[in-house]
């Protein structure tokens, strides 16, 4: 007995190893899902603490990667919206009472884009959006750009392989269509050169009154942009008595100052509108 | 700042550096894991007990595998080379090195060659134990050896970055 304790005591760092190793691989080799529960709730107060505080920092380091990623799922939402799509014409009847179409499918008319804004300016007369997205990734001229929040931003001007360029609508030859959301009168978008908040509304008809606060949205008749795009609010009405029309100013949604990505529209049918739109001019 | 408050910090610090850095960065290849965690034992001071390294080689290893959900895996190979050491020093030092207790291993305190051999010789058989211990719950013999060899060198890196950047003005003298 003497002998045994004699012999423990002198090799008592080498049983404390061997304990030690027994412990590690008893834990390693039973380490289960009951395990996980029961070492657990121990160890998560100090690893989870740690960890949270890490994630914080992580995420703070991600923050691009996880812009980039939700600039793409909107994007994918767009295109999903109903008013991109237009449906076949089932009114035409073809002498039999069968459709020939199936009237729930819809045919795409306008598509998005993402693209990142590498140049921006609104202190010019002349103010335009460069963007890095050209022609080798589907932008084509006259596209729309809208922001992220859904209002409008600039027409697509110049196009290269790689970047665009698109003429904001603080700038002096911009010029959209739109329309007062309360009685669907439309007027056309332009800018003055003065303030960068602030858009004009002109060609209202004297006929309608609109009011402080109305909502300007896009309107149908423009080729490059979807209808109903928030433009702006009126914030105040002009009234020259040498016309017939009305001049309102808008303040505008979008914030031109810190623009990082927009949206690209595409309509597909923007060249057949464009070309009817045009033909018959020189018949007059 | 004392001899405990010292590695104190260097046990935090060095946990730090493996759980937040070495083992987020995105794996180079699957045989290649940058350890350099153990490199806490290593330091210890020459006169610092078998008993004592073992028991920290076993807290650093079980703190560790507390955030990499791996119970005793790094423990048990953190221990066994908190175990070896004190043999593995006394081969390689004559005595009146290792007489100055306080000292801790590095190339100023050893010179290059036992140095190397010390930390190729303890680096490899943490390595060996923990891929082991990892190959016996799956993979197969070729991931085991190329592991072991490809970690341990990767190791053996690491450690002489850090003790070429920490020890510069020793080396100088």
């Amino acid at each position: 007995m003497k002998n045994i304790i004699g012999f423990i005591r002198q090799n008592f760092t080498f049983f404390i190893f061997l304990m030690l190793q027994i412990v590690s691989l008893v834990m390693l080799s039973s380490y289960s899902k009951s395990h996980q529960t029961f070492f657990g709730n121990w160890n998560n107060a100090i690893a989870g603490n740690v960890n949270s505080y890490y994630n914080e920092w992580a995420y703070f380091f991600n923050l691009k990667a996880t812009n980039a990623k939700l600039v793409a799922e909107n994007v994918a939402l767009r295109n999903e919206l109903a008013q991109n799509f237009v449906p076949y014409d089932t009114s035409i009847k073809s002498g039999t009472l069968i459709l020939r179409k199936d009237s729930l499918e819809k045919i795409r008319k306008f598509f998005y884009y993402p693209a990142k804004v590498v140049g921006n300016s609104f202190t010019l007369q002349k103010n335009y959006i460069i963007i890095e997205r050209g022609t080798l990734q589907g932008v084509k001229k006259d596209m729309a750009a809208i922001s992220p929040d859904g209002s409008i931003v600039g027409v697509v001007v110049e196009v290269n392989d790689n970047y665009s360029k698109i003429m904001s609508l603080l700038h002096r030859n911009s010029k959209v269509s739109a329309m007062l959301k309360r009685d669907r009168v439309a007027g056309s978008i332009e800018w003055d050169g003065n303030s960068p908040d602030i858009l004009l509304l002109k060609n209202i008809s004297k006929s309608t009154s609109p009011k402080i606060g109305d909502t300007v949205l896009t309107s149908p008749y423009s080729s490059s942009f979807p209808a109903q795009l928030m433009i702006g609010k009126v914030t105040s009405i002009i009234k020259d008595p040498s016309s017939n029309f009305l001049t309102l100013n808008i303040k505008s949604a979008t914030n031109f100052y810190n623009l990082e990505y927009v949206y690209l529209v595409q309509n597909r049918r923007m060249e057949a509108q464009s070309d009817i739109e045009q033909r018959g001019e020189g018949n007059e | 700042m004392n001899n405990f408050q010292k590695n104190s910090a260097r046990f935090i610090l060095l946990l730090l550096i493996q759980i937040i850095i070495l083992n987020e960065i995105p794996p180079i290849h699957q045989f290649i894991t940058p350890y350099l965690y153990f490199i806490f034992i290593l330091w210890l001071p020459f006169g610092t007990s078998r008993m004592a390294t073992t028991l920290l080689g076993f807290a650093l290893g079980y703190c560790l595998d507390m955030f990499t959900n791996t119970p005793g895996l790094h423990a048990a190979a953190a221990s066994l080379i908190g175990y070896i050491r004190p043999t593995i020093l006394n081969i390689l030092l004559a005595q009146e090195v290792s007489e100055e207790l306080t000292k801790e291993p590095s190339i100023a305190t050893m010179g290059w060659e036992p140095f190397i051999f010390y930390i190729f010789s303890l680096t490899f058989i943490h390595h060996f134990y923990l891929v082991l211990l990892e190959w016996l719950q799956f993979g197969n013999f070729w991931y085991f050896i190329g592991k072991v060899f490809f970690t341990t060198g990767m190791s053996i890196l690491l450690i002489l970055l850090v003790e070429l950047l920490l020890n510069r003005r020793k080396l100088k003298r």
